[in-house]
This record gives C-alpha cells, structure tokens and sequence, in this order.
C-alpha cells in the first residue's frame, strides 16, 4: 500500500490523529489533545485528556488553575494511543517544556514539531532532530530576511544601553512564557548580576521556571521597587506593557522589544521600540532550511507563518512539500 | 559610513523630535568636513544619483536572491532598500573595510548605468547590514526615515547655534556638501551671498485653528485658494516659480514666469483660469478660478503645449510681498506688507496676477457664516492672519491659522487591501473601497471610487488587518480581494469627474474617516449619491 498519510489530517483548528481521535494544539475544547509547548495558541484549556511534557502541563495548571485530564510525558518517552498510534514527545528547543510530536501509525512516521528553534538555550534542552516520513513545520519566520543574529550580540546591546544612560532604566517587552525568562538567563550568563526588576504579569512564570530547575538570580517586583530604585536598571514586561499606562511610573524607560519581527526597521517602529532586541524562540530561515535537510524527510507540511516562501524553497530544492491554513496561531510578539 | 548608519538607525527609532535633533545635532558636531555635508545632503534629500534606481537594487538582488523569495520579503518588509540590506549575501574573502560617506559619495556618483551592477555590488559588500540600508537610502536620495528637511536645518541651526531663519535662507543657494554653510555656521565665516540669486525664501505657514478661539479685532481674514502655495522670485532680469518644497517648478508654467518683470519675492496661489468651471465673480468670494482638477492638468508637466496654455492658463492670486525692488518687507506687521502689496499688484500683468481678497468679518460666528454661503469650488477655507504677525519662515504659535472647510463624507464598502510600506509596512493598510452602482438588493456591483491608507489609528490598524487576513476572497500577487463586508465612511474634500476610472469619479484626498462595522455593506452608499458631490 502506498504510504499517504490519510490517518493524519490538518484542519483549520489543529492537526487531528485519526485513528486515536486526537489532536494536536487544537484551537478548541476536544477530549483528547496532544500539546507540544505551553504558549496559549497551542495549550487551551478545556480539553478532556492533555497530553504533555510535565514542564508544559504546570504552565497549563498555572494558567488555567487546573490539572484535570493531565497525561504527562517525558523527553524520549513513548505513549500508546488508541486505534494503534504511538506517540513520543521530542526536545523541540523553543520554551521551557516544548516538543515536538513523532507519531508511527502503520509503519509510517510524522513529526509535528509545534513551535522550534536551533540556537542554545539555557531554559531547555536543544531540538533533536529525528528521522521521519512527513516532518510538520512551523514557519513563523519563513522569510529570508529573518536571519537572527547571536544573542550575544543582542544582550551586548541591552548592556551597552544601560552603562549609556545610567539614570534611565532599560524596560525590555518580552513574552511572559520563555522569552523574558531566557533573557535573564542569558543576562546572568552575561555577568549581569544586579537584581531585575519584573512587571507582576511575569512573576508566576519565573518562579515556575526556577522550580524546574532554570536559576533566573535576583528578581524583584516593579511595584515593591522603592522610588529612584530602578535608574540603571532593567525592567521586564509582557510586550502589552510597554506603551501602557503602567510604564508611566519608570524613570524615562529606554523602551526595547526582545523578538525575531525586530530585524525588520518597520515593525520596531510600530511598536514603538527604541532598542530592537532580535531575540526570538523560533527558528530563523536558516534554522528552518537546515532542519528540513538534516532531518530529510519525504515530504514537509509547512504551517503556521509565512508558508509561501518556505514552499518555495523546498521546491526549488526538489523538495516535496505543502502549506496547511491553520488558524489562530500567530505569534505577534515573539 | 558607521557612524552615518548608527546615526540613521538611531533616527529610525527615535520618537521624540528633542532627541532627534540631539542626535543629528551631535553627529554634524564630530563629523568631519565633508562627510557630514554630505550626509547632511542624504537627510534633507539632497543627494541624487541618476545610475542608482529602486529597479536596480531589484536587478542586483534578484541575480543573488531567487525572484519569488525576494518578492515575498519585499512584500513583507514594505521597503526595497531595507530588504536588500537584510537578504544581501555575505561576501565570501576578504573585502575592504566599509568606506567614509564621502567615498560612497564619491563612488555613486561615478556609477554608470553599465557599471553600477558591479559597482554598487562592491560597495555593499563592504558594509554590514545597517550600512548597507544606509548606503541605498542615501543612493537612491529617499531616505523616508521622518525625518523632514526642515528637521535636519533645526538640527544643523542647533548644532552650531546659530538661527534657523538664516540657515533657511542660506541653504537655497548651496550645493552639497555645504562648505561655505559650515564655514559660516561652524567656523565663524562671512554668511554666503543670497542678495543676487533668485533664491527661495521659506513660506510662513498656519496652523489649524481647530478648536483655537481668536479675537477678531487682532486677525483678518481672506480666502484658501484651492490651488498650489507658490513664490515667485525676480532677481536680475530671471524669475523663478517655487513650490511650496521649494522646487522650481518656473518650467512648467511659462507664462507666468514669462510676466513678471518688477524685483520681488511674492507669496500667492497658482490658479487656473475658468470662470465656467468656478463660481461666478463677485459676491462673497472672489471668482475667475476653476477647480483644482483643471489645475491638476497642468501639474508635474516639463514642457507644456499651446493647447494647454490656453485651454488652462494659470494666474497667481497673491497673499504676500516678501521683498519688492530691494526692500525686505519681512521683518514688517501684515497690515504694512498688505499695504505694500496693495500699492504693487496694479503694476503687474492684470491676466496673471490679482491680489487675494480679505474677508469683512468681524467675529468668529459671522465668518463661519460667510465661509458656509461660500460655493465656489476653488475655495478650500479661510486663513485668519495676525494683522501684527512678520512673515516668518515655517508655523509659529498665534500668527496664522487655517480653518478649511468641512469635508464631505460618504459610506463605501472596502474591496482590495495592499500592504503598506514605511510605518504601515508588513499591515495591509492601503484600502480601496466602492460604492455599489445600483440597487444591491437587485444585483447591482460594487465599482471601486478610491483608496486611502491613512485615517485610522493604530489599534485600528491591527484590527483592520486581521480583519483582511481572514475575509480574503482572492489574491493578485499582493493585493487581497476582500469578501467586501466592511463598510468605511470616507472624507474627502471634493470628487470630480475622472474618465480614467471605471467609476467615472476621482475623489481628493479621501481617508478613513470611521470604521462602520454596524453598518451592512448593502446599506453602504450608491455611486449616485457621490457622483450628485461632483464639483467640476
């Protein structure tokens, strides 16, 4: 028989394991979800049986205050699902938790891979690749033109800043959920050891994130900071607020934006941003293009993002490949 | 060229206008001579190089890029400069280090259309990518980095404290890279000479008057032309026709450079003639002008027919006198300079020039009144004048106001959307919007009438691109076809009868004036309706 995949089927509202009945990151409440990563496009609530990292099942219980239905997970561990489909959750690199899906069902193999990237991480274990018959791919960054530089760069940038206007503080919009806590992770790895002021919004996440195991140094909260306190400091927000009312109370923030959409002149000034940071979780083009290489599968589905010029690629390269029109996941401020 | 690209970036994120002039300010400081002439002349778009074009950029990119992907990222990125800078491949080797602005300078400028492939090639592979997106916005003379002309003089007048009237009036007789304006300004040298050249003087210009309450007594009044802002210079038997930029514009209306004869810098309106396309003589207003749709006709031409002259000829209705036969009337309150110009137009050719009329209004209300009554079409508002004010270069608080006339409005139904570029750049943000050519109950279509791309606020903007995004029937390379659902109520100042639109109607300056999401499409307006608005 040839090999075509009809047990698994894209629908606009997440990818559906047939036989098992399952999908995975489904938009809506279904009995049995798969969930690749905690970012609240991918992980609703609602869902019968979640299955997930245990990483990514307590930032669902973080966010949604329960836990009923929670299947974990481990990396490399392999579960059994109905009508005959296995499923092993794989690093997937991109936040605290996240993986990428490889399900076999009748000798075939499928990898989802949910939302990725390449580069080193300290907040979580790198992205494997992993051989299979149609690898699912993300395509956030799917332009040439995004090409991430070396966070190094990037943090060099924040702390050259800070040193500049000493009485300013530096309020860095970043993702609640793995940017903001990379960030500070690369930071303190950058000898940035002066405490980091947070918006409350982040709070909860990063005490989870030292819970499993990612030591993020002194963290303190904005609206304990005595007045004066935060000149020379850096401060970090959900990107929401860094033109909101609630920045008003720091002294003249150099307003910076870390995400991937920052090499692009335009979007920084849509944002606002003064100091673009080209930080981001996903992969960059390059990261994308060599991943379907190394893993080499038989066909790409290519989804979420900027699909058009990832399929233009593969074809150029005698690569067989696909867009799917999944709806609701765009990543705006990654 | 590092610290022009730093000096541009920083530009490019910089909101506050304080720290804007800071930084240019400071980079004219350090820079040395010319390399900060000449990026002077980059930022108030100085600098032109003919063998550089946006399709060149293309052409050398798409030799190195595939053509699809370099379309999707120009598409995305609304800016063909910044993505070449971004997708440019790096050099493989060694290459020589980045070049001094003077050097690009110098190198552009010796581009041929035969050479600049290599060239241009070269040059970019000696920058990173913030000089590369430097370099091409100084060589293709756009930068569109908001930053205005007038905003770099601010900054050069800051820079070496001196005035900013001055370093406006002696510009206009320089060249790239200024070096008698930095002399002057930077070193302490004599000023250049400006008495003997028809240079442009900077326009005074007004502020709306919005909810401003002003006291009648202290104003007067006169009509807003709805023409183009034009100065005319004479100096040594030569006379020049400026635009409101400041380009000489002298070529493309002949005879009225043709008639002046007398030494003067004068302010006015350039006009056409027609009093049967605009309302009658006498009245409140003052008549003989058409439309500015006959006016259009004459615009952005090089050489101009005879037939044009005579079925369009223009005149100028004159606001102001600057200088007339050597005496600079500037410094002087309005009433004296009104005096001064009342007593030299009847020297002037009666069928090109004639002197704007001052509205008798002797408080807010009745000139609200008089500027309701007022038909005729060549008028787009009054301007209210401080009877004490100088002429002074640019908008100063409390001299000038404008208070233009109310715009029409109208409901259409959105039907294409485009991305846009600059600030709006990877949103879909250029509309085009129809209204319906009959009963849309009965099988009547929507015929697209205009587009817009500004209007709406940014919250929106957001909105009205995800909005796109999911009602999208059908795409044509970037353009979307909506499912047309959404309805917009547009102004627009005037619509005039167009025979290069399908619609037959062409409408001045229509924006987004609200989003009507309440109202169903059908209910949107009929072509009719806009086409009863016409005023040609």
């Amino acid at each position: 028989m040839p090999a075509d995949f009809s047990w698994i089927r894209p629908e606009p509202w997440g990818i559906h394991v047939v036989p098992a009945d399952a999908w995975i990151d489904p938009a809506r409440p279904v009995e049995r979800a798969l969930v690749t990563h905690g970012h609240a496009d991918h992980a609703r609530g609602g869902h019968g049986q979640t299955v997930a990292t245990p990483a990514t099942l307590a930032i669902m219980k973080l966010r949604y205050q329960t836990d009923a239905g929670a299947t974990p997970v481990e990396y490399g561990e392999t579960i059994a699902l109905p009508g005959d489909i296995k499923a092993t959750y794989l690093p997937a690199g991109h936040v605290l938790g996240s993986a990428q899906i490889l399900l076999e069902h009748a000798g075939e193999r499928v990898i989802v891979t949910g939302d990725y990237k390449r580069r080193a991480d300290p907040t979580c274990p790198p992205f494997e690749v992993t051989k299979c018959d149609v690898f699912i791919t993300e395509a956030t960054f799917g332009l040439p033109v995004f090409r991430h530089p070396p966070i190094g760069e990037e943090i060099a940038k924040l702390l050259g800043a800070l040193a500049e206007e000493p009485e300013r503080c530096v309020l860095v919009g970043a993702y609640a959920l793995g940017k903001a806590q990379r960030v500070i992770a690369e930071l303190r790895a950058a000898g940035h050891s002066a405490p980091i002021y947070l918006h409350g919004a982040m709070e909860k996440m990063c005490r989870l994130y030292e819970e499993f195991g990612v030591p993020l140094g002194d963290l303190r909260l904005v609206a304990d900071a005595p007045k004066g306190a935060l000149a020379g400091q850096i401060v970090v927000s959900p990107p929401s607020a860094l033109n909101d009312r609630w920045s008003r109370r720091l002294p003249d923030p150099i307003t910076a934006m870390a995400s991937g959409w920052m090499r692009v002149r335009g979007r920084a000034r849509q944002r606002m941003v003064e100091l673009p940071l080209v930080i981001s979780d996903h992969a960059d083009w390059d990261e994308l293009t060599r991943t379907i290489e190394e893993v080499n599968p038989a066909e790409s589905w290519i989804t979420h993002g900027r699909e058009e010029a990832l399929l233009r690629w593969c074809q150029l390269h005698q690569r067989k490949a696909r867009s799917l029109a999944l709806v609701g996941y765009e990543d705006e401020d990654d | 060229m590092e610290a022009f690209a730093a000096l541009v970036d920083a530009l490019v994120y910089t909101r506050s206008r304080n720290a804007k002039l800071a930084k240019i300010a400071a980079y004219l400081r350090e820079t040395p001579d010319p390399d900060r002439g000449w990026a002077l002349a980059a930022l108030t778009d100085g600098l032109d190089f003919p063998a550089v074009k946006s399709s060149t950029i293309r052409g050398l990119l798409t030799e190195r890029v595939d053509p699809v992907l370099y379309a999707l990222s120009r598409d995305y990125v609304g800016d063909t400069a910044e993505t070449a800078s971004l997708l440019w491949p790096e050099p493989i080797g060694q290459v020589a280090p980045p070049p001094t602005v003077s050097e690009a300078v110098a190198a552009l400028s010796a581009m041929t259309r035969a050479s600049v492939a290599i060239d241009l090639a070269h040059l970019l592979d000696r920058l990173d990518d913030s000089g590369r997106y430097a370099l091409l916005k100084l060589a293709t003379g756009a930068m569109r980095i908001g930053i205005s002309a007038r905003l770099a003089k601010v900054a050069f007048a800051q820079a070496f404290a001196v005035g900013i009237d001055d370093v406006e009036e002696y510009w206009h007789g320089q060249t790239a890279p200024y070096a008698p304006l930095f002399d002057w300004a930077a070193n302490g040298a004599a000023p250049p000479d400006t008495e003997a050249l028809p240079l442009f003087r900077p326009f005074m210009l007004a502020h709306p008057l919005d909810e401003t309450v002003i006291d009648m007594a202290e104003y007067t009044a006169e009509w807003k032309w709805d023409g183009i802002r034009v100065q005319i210079v004479h100096v040594n038997g030569e006379t020049r026709v400026y635009s409101r930029s400041g380009d000489d514009i002298s070529g493309t209306f002949p005879e009225i450079a043709g008639a002046m004869q007398i030494p003067c810098v004068l302010d006015g309106e350039l006009l056409v003639r027609g009093s049967h396309q605009g309302g009658a003589a006498g009245g409140d207003t003052q008549g003989g002008a058409a439309s500015f749709n006959a006016l259009q006709q004459r615009l952005g031409r090089k050489t101009v027919s005879k037939a044009m002259l005579s079925e369009y000829p223009a005149f100028v209705r004159l606001y102001d006198l600057l200088i007339a036969e050597g005496e600079d009337w500037r410094p002087h309150a309005w009433e004296q300079r009104r005096a001064a110009l009342e007593a030299f137009v009847p020297r002037l050719d009666p069928a090109r020039f004639d002197i704007s009329g001052v509205i008798p209004a002797t408080s807010l209300d009745e000139l609200a009144e008089i500027r309701s009554r007022a038909r005729d079409e060549a008028i787009e508002g009054v301007m209210l004048k401080r009877r004490d004010s100088p002429y002074v270069a640019g908008r100063r608080a409390g001299l000038w106001y404008k208070w233009k006339r109310d715009p029409l409005l109208i409901d259409c139904v959105l039907m294409y959307a485009q991305r846009g570029s600059g600030k709006r750049s990877s949103f879909y943000s250029d509309f085009t919007f129809g209204c319906w050519n009959g009963d849309p109950d009965a099988g009547a279509e929507l015929l697209p009438v205009g587009k817009a791309y500004f209007g709406f606020t940014d919250e929106e903007l957001k909105w009205l691109d995800q909005h796109i995004r999911t009602h999208t029937l059908a795409r044509f390379g970037p353009v979307r076809e909506t499912d047309k659902s959404l309805v917009f109520e547009v102004a627009f100042d005037s619509v005039h009868t167009s025979k290069r639109h399908k619609s037959g109607v062409a409408m001045r300056f229509p924006r987004i004036s609200r989003i009507r999401r309440d109202k169903p499409a059908h209910e949107a307006d009929r072509l009719d309706a806009l086409k009863a608005l016409i005023s040609d």
